[in-house]
């Protein structure tokens, strides 16, 4: 493979998403003589941001406070957040939503002309912008639009990267397939920065896309890059059964319900406040998502959710908003309920049970979106700052792409001004891979199915790294995958052709995930403590002397190394989490 | 009610053969199965080898555009309940090449898009610190319907006009190109309007209507169209009896 | 027949082209309906032309005329005029239908629903025909 001047680049960002764009585009305008390319494995308007729904929290609004929103994310991650990138994050997301703004995101807005705003879970003021239901969609299309003005910005799409080229003590680089034509390149560049996003598909029941394989997340594991707090996987309350499909919290901040069985709201007996007609902030329904779904697992124990042929669920009951207002602020919910459930929310009641959402975890990047690696760095639901600690609140993911894409954009930019050569034993690294590629591809017999290996693996997860973890399954859990990885040597394919080759790339996903999956169950059994989103059942309590640190999962011969590092505290000392109070 | 259900499903492997075949599977019937949930039960216990893109099976990435009985839908929303008995014919969408079995090139579409200008033109540019643009609900409705376009491509795929004139610069690129031209803080319609009232612009549309119909969005890139027929056949009279004022 | 060989060479896969039938409108009624809805215009201009010829034989004078009044009766005329009539019928009602995607009327910030202008169009439509026919059949 000879190296092509084509293929170098100054900054080069995976994934085409939020965090992505916003990279790009922070690193154009921070050095326009700069060469950047944005490479994915589907076009940036497909890529998972484009689902998010609810709305993105920034302070504009007079009565509200940054320190408040600190103060609310800080509580609502359990203490496990580093307090000074949650200050930075939320000093600068009101500058950067106003800017997407100016780009021409639709955000909704007030008679007056000024953006609105909603409550939101875990929020104590009103502070989330949204664009009806559609605020991710709104948000990844005002990016990607925005992007195709600048021509700098050079774009690989469905192209996958199967390798970072790591010489030198540092990133320079990356091997990738491009998927229709099957030819595998080396892809040089002075800074990379991982914006692929979370690993929500290592889970069977999840409201994440078909490509949310923690793609990123494993190639920098594989690098040596630690991964941080994996073991914090959120529940979502409100996914519908079966498709696992997205119900917003939107729903519930507009004033929807949760009900069991009995017609009851049962948040009321989960420390979560008393019911109120209207939504009271912080309070019920508004609580934060850890608790919530914590309760849907109780009042499963105690019989009082109902059964469906795809499992226990109860009801999110919207019906007393009425039909003008579901269709102004909630249209999406409607559309999707119509179709999937065959239910309309504004006469039914929905079926939502808890589902895999969201990774507060990921690769360990410093409040500038550097990584350990020189020349790499990570931003979005990939990285772990951690601004997110132990639970992420509704609607903080989004302004943290479009801030910490911007600060990992900048930093990128400021580290490629060097223009330093690729070193030749990089190419090298580079052969040895489409090697490897050639032989996988062409290796013949094998007796397992990508499609077995993936349900095994997703029923290991279910019961192992679900919203109660005990120390057993976890156990159990980390030898079944260790078993899953051995058995992916002997897989079969079908499809060895080189032209748009999906099932090589679900292969090769799988082999993420698994790496991905044995993450976050060492650190799940290393975390002794119950803390936000991770439950222990037998050490039910926080345990801040010995826990109050992130977990750091270092890939290691035969399982993981966990280290620990202690969070940042600046202005907030560990407190408790009240809501409803 | 049926058990199973059958799937003809158009193939193309580009390195062993020179023209499309057809292949039938069996899968079985669920009344919640959309033809996504059918193709990938192919995909993952029939035959690997079949391949098409998807990705957030929910209506709003834009991925799995393809044919179903000859009318191009999204397969994460085309149940198979709607198509029974079958067999169910699902073929990649019309009007792009083929690269492999159910996979099109988009490249065409991708061009057309940056080519219409597709951001927020302005004169001057105000700094975000200083607050945002103003716009009243009223002026956020002017456009919203045309930026809910997820770029499926089911509207090209649907356009006679686009099939016989390749150069045809397309609904979804037209109906963006409006979303930004009647949003009330761009100042770009003039930027566009070369590029839209071109030969390949707007002119070469004849109204059949088909994008609307199959929009699963509900865009209406049709009625977007027409409306900037109205206002670039505006411009153009004012360009010929006041050359002087239409800078 | 034999198969067509593959004209692919490694990493340049050969992308399939499908051609576009010449009877591409025959393959749905919507666009066997927007290929006729073109044609009216065909009839369109021959009403055109008919109306042309009349004012020709009005100029050449009360024979001439007396002529052309006498072509027009024949079976073959009247029956063209009906056909023609027809399309311009199917013309002017899928033009109504189709006028509210053109024209997008704004009310004190709400669209004016579709129906309203549709029905309008015709409102309109029948009060000018009901005027002219006063006109024509007076007397």
């Amino acid at each position: 493979m000879p190296h092509d001047e084509a293929y170098q680049h100054d900054v080069l960002i995976i994934g085409g998403g939020g965090a992505g764009l916003r990279a790009a585009i922070a690193a154009v305008e921070a050095d326009p003589g700069l060469r950047v390319a944005v490479l994915s494995k589907v076009y940036p308007m497909r890529s998972h941001t484009v689902s998010a729904e609810g709305g993105a929290a920034a302070v504009i609004k007079p009565g509200d406070s940054l320190d408040q929103h600190a103060y609310d994310t800080i509580s609502g991650g359990d203490w496990l957040c580093d307090q000074d990138a949650v200050e930075a994050f939320v000093r600068e997301a009101p500058e950067e939503m106003l800017r997407l703004e100016h780009w021409g995101c639709p955000w909704n807005r007030e008679p007056d002309g000024h953006i609105a705003v909603r409550p939101f879970g875990g929020m104590k003021a009103e502070r989330t912008w949204f664009a009806a239901d559609k605020t991710g969609f709104h948000m990844l299309h005002t990016l990607f639009q925005t992007t195709l003005k600048y021509d700098a910005i050079q774009r690989y799409d469905e192209w996958f990267v199967t390798k970072l080229l790591v010489d030198d003590g540092r990133c320079q680089g990356v091997v990738a397939i491009e998927l229709g034509t099957g030819r595998i390149q080396a892809i040089t560049a002075n800074a990379v920065i991982l914006c692929t996003g979370g690993c929500g598909k290592v889970f069977p029941f999840t409201t994440n896309a078909n490509i949310k394989n923690g793609d990123g997340m494993a190639l920098a594991y594989r690098a040596g890059v630690p991964l941080k707090d994996m073991e914090f996987v959120q529940y979502h309350p409100t996914g519908l059964p079966f498709t696992g499909i997205l119900i917003t919290e939107a729903a519930r901040s507009e004033g929807g319900w949760m009900l069991n069985k009995d017609g009851y709201r049962y948040l009321q007996d989960y420390d979560l406040g008393k019911p109120e007609p209207r939504p009271v902030l912080r309070s019920m329904e508004l609580g934060p998502r850890d608790r919530l779904s914590q309760a849907f697992v109780k009042e499963q124990e105690k019989g009082r959710t109902l059964q469906g042929a795809y499992g226990d669920y109860v009801h999110l009951d919207i019906r007393h908003l009425g039909e003008k207002l579901i269709d102004k602020k909630l249209p999406f919910v409607r559309e999707l309920c119509l179709k999937y459930v065959g239910i309309d929310p504004v006469r039914e009641m929905i079926p939502v049970r808890p589902v895999v959402h969201y990774m507060m975890g990921g690769v360990h990047t410093d409040i500038h979106g550097a990584t350990p690696l020189p020349g790499l760095y990570a931003a979005g639901e990939v990285a772990c700052v951690s601004i997110n600690g132990a639970n992420r609140l509704g609607s903080n993911s989004l302004p943290e792409l479009l801030v910490f894409g911007a600060r990992a954009g900048r930093a990128a930019a400021a580290r490629a001004a060097d223009r330093r050569r690729p070193g030749a034993s990089v190419l090298a690294q580079a052969l040895d891979e489409q090697r490897r590629l050639e032989q996988f591809l062409g290796k013949a017999g094998g007796k397992e199915r990508i499609a077995g290996l993936r349900d095994e693996m997703h029923q290991i997860m279910e019961q192992s790294a679900g919203i109660y973890r005990t120390r057993g399954a976890l156990e159990e859990a980390t030898e079944k995958l260790k078993g899953l990885q051995e058995r992916f040597k002997d897989l079969a394919l079908d499809d060895r052709s080189l032209t748009f080759n999906t099932e090589l790339l679900a292969a090769l996903e799988l082999s993420y995930m698994l790496d991905v999956a044995q993450a976050i169950v060492h650190s799940a059994l290393a975390r002794r403590e119950s803390r936000g989103s991770h439950q222990r059942t037998d050490f039910p309590e926080r345990d801040d002397a010995r826990f109050l640190a992130h977990s750091l999962a270092y890939r290691a011969e035969d399982a993981p190394r966990i280290e620990y590092l202690p969070v940042t505290i600046t202005r907030w000392p560990p407190g408790q989490r009240v809501y409803g109070r | 009610m049926q058990a199973t259900v059958g799937l003809t499903v158009t193939r193309y492997r580009p390195e062993q053969e020179a023209e499309p075949t057809i292949q039938t599977y069996e899968v079985p019937f669920r009344k919640d199965w959309v033809v996504l949930d059918a193709l990938n039960h192919i995909k993952d216990n029939l035959d690997g080898s079949l391949s098409f893109r998807w990705s957030c099976r929910m209506g709003v990435c834009g991925s799995c555009g393809m044919k179903v009985n000859g009318t191009p839908k999204l397969t994460c929303a085309a149940f198979l309940s709607d198509h029974l008995p079958g067999p169910v014919r699902v073929e990649p969408l019309d009007y792009f090449p083929v690269v492999r079995d159910l996979v099109v090139d988009l490249s065409d579409f991708m061009r057309k898009l940056k080519a219409v200008k597709p951001w927020i033109v302005r004169r001057v540019e105000q700094p975000p610190g200083e607050g945002e643009y103003l716009q009243t609900p009223a002026q956020l409705d002017a456009y919203k319907q045309f930026s809910m376009c997820i770029n499926c491509m089911l509207c090209y795929s649907a356009c006679p006009i686009y099939g016989l004139e390749p150069s045809f610069v397309g609904p979804a690129a037209i109906a963006l190109a409006q979303r930004y031209n009647m949003d009330s803080r761009d100042q770009g319609a003039a930027e566009r309007l070369r590029i839209l009232s071109a030969k390949d612009g707007i002119w070469e549309c004849t109204f059949v209507g088909e994008c609307t119909k199959v929009c699963p969005k509900g865009v209406d890139p049709a009625g977007a169209i027409q409306q900037y027929k109205l206002t670039g056949a505006a411009h153009w009279m004012k360009s010929v009896l006041l050359p002087w004022g239409t800078r | 027949m034999s198969h067509p060989e593959p004209h692919y060479t490694l990493y340049h896969p050969r992308w399939h082209r499908r051609r576009v039938s010449v009877w591409w409108w025959l393959q749905n009624r919507a666009y066997t309906g927007f290929v006729l809805r073109e044609l009216t215009s065909v009839f369109v201009a021959f009403f055109a032309v008919v109306y042309l010829w009349e004012v020709r034989a009005v100029l050449q004078g009360p024979e001439a005329y007396a002529q052309f009044l006498a072509r027009l009766r024949s079976p073959l005329f009247v029956f063209l005029h009906a056909v023609a009539f027809l399309f311009v019928l199917f013309h002017a009602i899928t033009w109504f239908n189709l006028a509210p995607k053109a024209m997008v009327v704004r009310l004190g910030g709400t669209r004016v629903p579709d129906w309203v202008v549709v029905g309008l169009n015709y409102a309109a439509w029948l009060l000018l025909s009901g005027g002219v026919a006063v006109l024509l059949l007076r007397r």
